[in-house]
């Protein structure tokens, strides 16, 4: 075999030492070119690890850019459709981008690091918009993908062991909230942040101190029961508190080919995310055009009949194809059958009831069931530790 | 309360025909000319110490007829000082080809390429006319559409339909080719294949072998459906056009104010509300009409942060780079083309002797260079109009192709170099002109971009080719007139039709306006 | 005959003399298209003989052995518009054709570095994030803006297209298909769509992109086989041309015939003799034969004549209508349209045996790069001055070249650890400064291209066993393809659809009854696609009542 590589292979992430010695199941998948696990030593343990103690997740591959410059603010209110001068310096909000058709692109959180100085982490890459967007603004845009190591500490023991870490103070820190530490003669930044609807932290740190962050940091947690997890359990964690995901319950508008196949904000019921009352931003008058005319789609959430998951069903209306499962999962510790669905709007009042078209498998035997579920406001997990400040220590 | 109904920025010929026309449906106008002198590109200029010259346009060969009646234009002083002339492909040895009207002629002429040139003229009018019908219209919506949309649509459709199979066919397929084939196709005569195709590329960032130059060529012969039997010299220069404009305007109560430059169009989220001046007078209006190139418009009035990104993008794709370049001499006296009499020295003398030459003129303006050997468009317009210049001393004027806009090496330190390799060409043809000249200048696009304050220098507004034209001018969504921003429409050369001194943009803006009916 | 020449041994060869027997049909030339057309035809039923000018079939779809040992790809030499309808159809797998798809492709620049093409979809961000991290992101949107392009034509290909001045039920069905394709899309989207179909590639890619090298690697699509500069209106067309194919459903993917672009046309003409149609090698066509203006049959040079009903012509339409039908025969206005249609000479073609595989600047030998399509333009403005050469009547001093290496695909093309390299070569003018190419210029040609590659491979000069260079000249004397143009006529949009090869007759009808055509010269164009041959198959069925033996297009993808 020839020993060639070139730079163009598989990327590492800055904690992959740590992860590979972690992952027993050997198990990987590839994330935005990095090398992630899948699962380190089983899905279900690591869930409950985020439910019970606190599970880690490195975040590394994450897209993350720079956002800096004079026009730095006034740049991202236009790009995003809330408003961005409500977000306070070491605060981070949830944001939404639009094409000019109102169309969603991706969704992240950004980052207020300082005056006119901002981090923007998505899932999709968006370097071309971004670029195209900063036409006629004085604004810097880096993409620090690679510069900035990450990891997310989730589960109600994670301020626990994030405090025997030595960060101090920690929890009074505010959902949304940024705060500065010094570890190893760098600048460790944590927020209260997460994709897990639990309480839990996000770790950024230069890459040179990552190891040593893991370390630490699961030194801190043994008696936390602190685990590492994969993409697995963090899915399901994600999918029980009603979290999106850009690529499965929607698709970023600027990957679309086909027509009517990209969702608007208020389609996948975001509409608490537009503002129409700051400037111009991209897709403001396909919105407000659509705020009048209506919708043709609506993610719902849906509660499902029996204990199947609605993976990839068909949502029908007597008999007529109505809408389709993006999401669904058999919520460990809601104990919901939960799913997400885009149906044609019609459809989509909380308290309607729909009939989910569910195959499943059985020793190579495949059932077909006509489950019932209805359309319900919110998804089922969502604790109050989430929000609580200070922050419970388990 | 609103200061004005309507504030057209630009006193452009296209902002002067809007303005005109708003205010003769009874809206309230006022115009803003950033010149001293308004008419835009169409304009003169004294160059020299009594010499004027028309300073960008320098034939009358497009001014629609109805926007011609409308205003009254002859009324309110517009006069031609000599019109329907010939067009002389300049040869080096004196064999001269004449183009006039329908036929052609000269020494070195078959009767085979003049009947070949019959049908050519009797197959491109027909083609011209069709697009004629198609300028006076406002593109239609093809998918959006409304009823209107639908019939304008309907009636390009049946004019196609009843040109008949054969002639229709051949438009599907000339539309689309280059007029280099077309004229190898047709004719022998290589000057004249030079001399005509030169009317394909005129103004525009392609040379003869560029697919869509036939349909330069059909755009430059609408004027011959316009009742221009070749072009015509206006008298005072071209700023004759603008003067009587301003006139027909002032006619029906439109205010004209220029040397005010606009600092930005103001808006209220996504809506205008009028112009700030330089200097900070703000004037407010129910509807803000542009007659700036889109780019000026959108880059620098508007302000790209104003507006959605997908937008910017297409202005920013809008391809706007001139190419040509204008020479300005004062003479001592007359000049003598090699074989051509004082009667044909009036006429629109050519230099393009081969298709080629063109051509190769043309390579290096793709890379940022200039042509060292230019293809060129010639006026005498004081053979006509005394008046441009002292007895017995003349003017000459040239369109010269290419000089790019973004020149590679800096026009700063190679526009005299250009210059006198321009001059030198001409004398070529006209041995002991240099001797003549007493006062010279040459406006480059550079030039051009700072004087009448269009992007890139272009002519135009933006290249006139097929994905730049009628739905798609200047760009998708906004090709109605009106813009993504509320209250703001565009009404200059860049949208449709296009350039050339017609006044049909800025006469469709103004319909459109008073057609949507609502100032509000 | 040399049957080694031959690479289906089951030919007959034409030996002169009068030939009685009537054919329901006759297909002249046994390119891919004729044999698709042929194969068609006798899946219906019909008695067809495909007659053939050459010592052996395939036109410009061929695998020669120039050079002892080694197999070339000598005209058409990679595979990926062939329609995959009409591969299974006619079953070409089973009569021996494999495609196998490239593994990457690569420009090399001036500079010593390079840009790679991956297959696979993150490496090729982190190599485009090399030159520009805008133009990596700004990748994703140019695909999907391509597939949109390309989604909206490819339905097309097996379709016969309308005709816009006709009033038939069976043209509006389509044209208002057409239309409908067309305003799904909504207003801007269409205006897009037109603009796409009407601007340059440069101008295209420019949209897009910030990195000369990345542009200049996508815009070779824009002007490979055409007359035209990656800054000439019409160019974003022909990228998108070279967009529609696909590998096993991979659109826009390219690969390699097992055994060379012969394997093609082989297979096509083992499908055609299972089908029980006849070929016959070496038989020159002189005239078609008309009589009260209808088609009879085919008269070749050598005195012979074959009669049907139908005839069909694979030529390219010059060849067809003033070459080798009689001017009393047609239409003043067809004689004119051939005249006037566009097929210009612009490539030309290196085919190298070497003896080893040569070591490149910059790149592994072990890169699957190497694996693809590898080129020397590193900039648009590079492939614009190469168009100016030609011109200006002259080969390009700086060509572009499209070069593979398909040895490192197919084991059977050469001895183990030899290999054979493939240039196509553009911009080669047909004539040079109006004369004819001599064999000094072709030589004088050859060594502008072997000095090219040696540029970026040291090694290359030393490992040449064997190199045959052809120009427009060579392609036009042996394959018959006028001027050496590779999609008999150009792709630009005068000659496209409807308009292909000339308004009135893009419905594969000849202008006498019972003649067609079936070429690349049809809609929809060249590439080794054998939709012009299928699509013509269509048109005679229905013209003669029969059912119909051609499959429709793949559904959505």
């Amino acid at each position: 075999m020839s020993e060639y590589r070139d730079e163009t292979m598989m990327l590492k992430t800055p904690f992959h030492s740590r992860v590979e010695a972690a992952n027993e199941l050997n198990e990987w998948d590839g994330w935005s070119g990095y090398t992630t696990p899948v699962a380190y030593t089983d899905v279900e343990l690591e869930y409950f690890a985020i439910r019970n103690s606190t599970g880690v997740f490195d975040l590394s591959p994450m897209t993350k850019y720079r956002i800096s410059g004079p026009d730095a603010e006034a740049y991202l209110n236009r790009l995003v459709t809330r408003d961005v001068s409500k977000i306070k310096i070491d605060r981070v909000g949830y944001v939404i981008w639009c094409d000019d058709e109102g169309q969603m692109m991706d969704d992240g959180t950004l980052f207020h690091l300082g005056k006119n100085d901002y981090r923007l982490c998505s899932y999709t890459r968006v370097m071309d918009w971004m670029s195209w967007a900063a036409m006629g603004f004085d604004v810097r845009i880096v993409d620090e993908t690679s510069e900035v190591a990450a990891l997310a500490v989730q589960g109600p023991t994670s301020c626990a062991c994030l405090s025997a870490m030595g960060l101090t103070g920690l929890e009074e820190l505010k959902p949304f909230g940024i705060k500065r530490f010094t570890f190893a003669d760098t600048e460790l930044m944590v927020s209260r942040t997460g994709f897990t609807g639990d309480l839990g932290y996000e770790l950024w740190i230069e890459p040179q101190h990552a190891e040593a962050l893991w370390d630490q940091l699961f030194a801190a947690g043994k008696h936390y029961m602190i685990k590492p997890i994969g993409s697995s359990a963090l899915d399901l964690a994600r999918i029980e508190t009603g979290f999106l995901q850009a690529g499965v319950d929607f698709v970023p508008a600027q990957d679309t080919v086909r027509i009517g196949r990209s969702r608007s904000p208020f389609e996948l019921g975001l509409s608490w995310l537009v503002d129409f009352e700051k400037p111009v931003f991209n897709g403001r008058k396909a919105l407000l055009k659509e705020s009048v005319e209506g919708s043709s789609y609506r993610l719902v959430f849906l509660d499902v009949e029996g204990n199947k998951p609605a993976a990839n069903s068909f949502i029908l209306v007597g008999p007529e194809q109505v809408g389709t499962v993006t999401s669904a999962a058999w919520c460990p510790t809601a104990k919901s059958n939960f799913a997400f669905a885009q149906v044609e709007a019609k459809y989509a009042e909380v308290g309607r009831e729909l009939i989910a078209e569910i195959y499943y498998q059985r020793e190579l035997h495949w059932t077909r069931l006509l489950a019932k579920c209805t359309v319900v406001a919110a998804a089922p997990f969502n604790p109050p530790r989430r929000r609580q400040t200070p922050a419970p220590m388990c | 309360m609103t200061d004005y109904d309507v504030i057209v920025v630009g006193a452009g010929h296209n902002g002067l025909v809007c303005a005109a026309y708003l205010a003769r449906a009874g809206r309230k106008v006022l115009v803003v000319e950033a010149n001293q002198q308004p008419g835009g590109g169409a304009a003169t200029r004294e160059f020299a110490d009594g010499f004027s010259v028309s300073a960008c346009a320098h034939w009358l060969t497009h001014l629609n007829p109805e926007v011609k009646r409308d205003l009254a234009l002859e009324h309110h002083g517009l006069t031609l000082a000599a019109r329907d002339l010939d067009s002389i492909g300049l040869d080096p040895g004196g064999q001269h080809v004449t183009v006039k009207g329908d036929s052609v002629d000269g020494p070195s002429i078959s009767t085979g390429d003049k009947a070949a040139y019959q049908e050519f003229h009797r197959m491109t009018l027909k083609f011209s006319s069709l697009l004629a019908n198609a300028f006076k219209l406002r593109p239609p919506k093809l998918v959006a559409g409304n009823f209107s949309d639908r019939l304008n649509l309907a009636r390009l459709g049946l004019g196609m339909k009843l040109m008949g199979k054969q002639d229709m066919s051949e438009l599907l397929r000339l539309a689309l080719i280059n007029i280099y084939d077309v004229m190898e196709e047709r004719f022998d005569n290589e000057l004249l294949k030079a001399t005509l195709s030169f009317d394909g590329v005129l103004g525009a960032h392609m040379g003869p072998r560029s697919p869509n130059t036939v349909f330069g060529y059909l755009y430059r012969r609408v004027g011959d459906v316009y009742g221009f039997n070749g072009p015509a010299v206006v008298r005072g220069g071209m700023g004759g056009v603008g003067a009587a404009l301003v006139e027909a305007a002032n006619s029906h109560q439109v205010v004209c104010r220029t040397g005010v430059a606009v600092q930005d169009i103001m808006l209220k989220a996504d809506r205008a509300r009028g112009v700030r001046l330089v200097g900070g007078e703000e004037i407010t209006a129910k509807l803000v009409v542009s007659n700036a190139d889109p780019k000026t418009t959108f880059n620098k009035l508007v302000g790209l942060p104003n507006v959605e990104t997908g937008l910017a993008r297409r202005v920013k794709n809008i391809r706007m780079q001139g190419g040509a370049a204008k020479l300005h001499l004062a003479l001592d006296g007359l000049p003598e083309f090699k074989g051509l009499s004082a009667q044909q020295l009036g006429q629109r003398l050519v230099i393009a002797p081969t298709m080629n030459y063109i051509e190769e003129a043309f390579n290096p303006a793709k890379y940022g260079e200039y042509s060292t050997a230019p293809a060129m468009d010639i006026s005498i317009p004081s053979l006509h109009d005394a008046s441009l210049a002292p007895a017995g001393k003349h003017v000459l004027s040239a369109i010269v192709q290419f000089a790019p806009y973004a020149l590679r090496a800096g026009w700063e330190s190679e526009k005299d170099k250009f210059k006198s390799l321009v001059i030198a060409r001409i004398a070529e043809y006209a041995p002991g002109l240099e001797q003549l000249v007493t006062a010279s200048e040459l406006l480059t696009p550079v030039d051009l971009e700072q004087e009448f304050h269009m992007y890139g220098g272009h002519w135009h507004h933006g290249e006139i080719s097929l994905d730049q034209i009628m739905f798609m001018r200047p760009f998708p969504g906004a090709t109605q007139y009106g813009t993504a921003v509320d209250g703001l429409y565009l009404c200059g050369a860049g949208t449709h039709p296009g350039g050339g001194v017609m006044g049909l943009s800025g006469r469709n803006a103004a319909r459109e306006i008073i057609k949507r009916g609502n100032l509000a | 005959m040399d049957s080694r020449t031959c690479p289906w041994h089951a030919l007959r060869f034409d030996t002169g003399g009068h030939v009685v027997k009537k054919y329901d049909a006759i297909v002249i030339g046994a390119g891919h298209n004729g044999l698709t057309n042929a194969a068609y035809l006798a899946k219906s039923g019909l008695d067809v003989l495909v007659v053939e000018r050459n010592s052996y079939i395939g036109g410009a779809t061929v695998s020669r052995e120039l050079h002892k040992d080694w197999t070339y790809s000598n005209c058409s030499y990679v595979c990926s518009l062939l329609r995959p309808e009409i591969s299974r159809d006619l079953e070409l797998p089973r009569h021996g054709l494999q495609v196998v798809p490239y593994g990457g492709g690569i420009t090399f620049m001036e500079n010593g570095d390079q840009f790679g093409n991956f297959r696979d979809h993150e490496r090729q961000y982190r190599e485009i994030m090399r030159h520009s991290p805008r133009d990596a992101n700004a990748y994703d949107r140019y695909s999907a803006d391509v597939t949109k392009q390309t989604r909206l034509i490819r339905p097309f290909l097996l379709r016969t297209p309308p005709d816009p001045t006709s009033l038939k039920p069976r043209d509006l069905k389509e044209l208002a298909m057409l239309a409908r394709a067309f305003t799904e899309m909504g207003e801007e989207g269409l205006a897009d769509t037109l603009k796409f179909w009407t601007m340059s590639v440069g101008d295209y890619l420019e949209s897009f992109f910030e990195t000369d090298v990345l542009k200049a690697h996508l815009a070779g699509s824009g002007i490979i086989g055409t007359a035209l500069g990656v800054y000439s209106p019409g160019t974003a067309y022909v990228l998108l041309h070279h967009y529609m194919g696909d590998v096993d459903g991979t659109v826009g993917a390219w690969g390699f015939a097992r055994g060379g672009m012969g394997a093609v046309s082989a297979a096509l003409a083992k499908s055609l003799q299972a089908y029980g149609g006849e070929i016959v090698c070496a038989a020159n066509v002189d005239q078609i034969m008309v009589r009260n203006g209808r088609a009879t049959g085919v008269a070749l040079k050598d005195g012979t004549e074959y009669h049907a009903d139908i005839v069909v012509s694979n030529l390219d339409p010059k060849r067809t209508f003033l070459d080798i039908m009689a001017e009393s025969d047609l239409p003043e206005d067809v004689v004119n349209k051939a005249k006037n249609f566009k097929i210009r000479g612009s490539s030309g073609k290196l085919n190298i045996a070497l003896d080893g595989l040569p070591t490149f600047n910059g790149v592994h030998p072990d890169s699957t790069l190497m694996i693809g399509d590898m080129h020397f333009s590193d900039s648009l403005e590079r492939l614009e001055r190469a168009y100016d050469d030609w011109k200006a009547g002259a080969w390009s001093r700086d060509p572009y070249c499209d070069m593979l290496i398909p040895t490192l695909t197919d084991p059977t093309m050469a001895p183990p650890g030899k290999h054979m390299m493939t240039v196509f070569v553009q911009y080669a003018p047909p004539l040079i400064n109006g004369r004819e190419w001599t064999d000094e210029d072709r030589d004088a040609f050859g060594k502008t291209v072997i000095d090219q590659i040696g540029n970026y491979s040291p090694d290359f000069k030393d490992l040449i066993l064997h190199a045959e260079v052809r120009t427009p000249r060579e392609l036009e004397a042996e394959v018959g393809l006028t001027e050496g143009n590779i999609f008999q006529g150009e792709l630009t949009f005068d000659q496209l659809l409807f308009n292909r090869p000339f308004p009135g007759y893009a419905q594969y009808r000849g202008p006498v009854k019972g003649m067609y055509m079936c070429g690349s010269g049809t809609h929809p164009g060249g590439g080794v696609m054998a939709a012009p041959g299928a699509n013509a198959a269509r048109e005679i069925l229905m013209d003669l009542k029969r059912p119909n033996t051609v499959p429709g297009a793949y559904a959505d993808d």
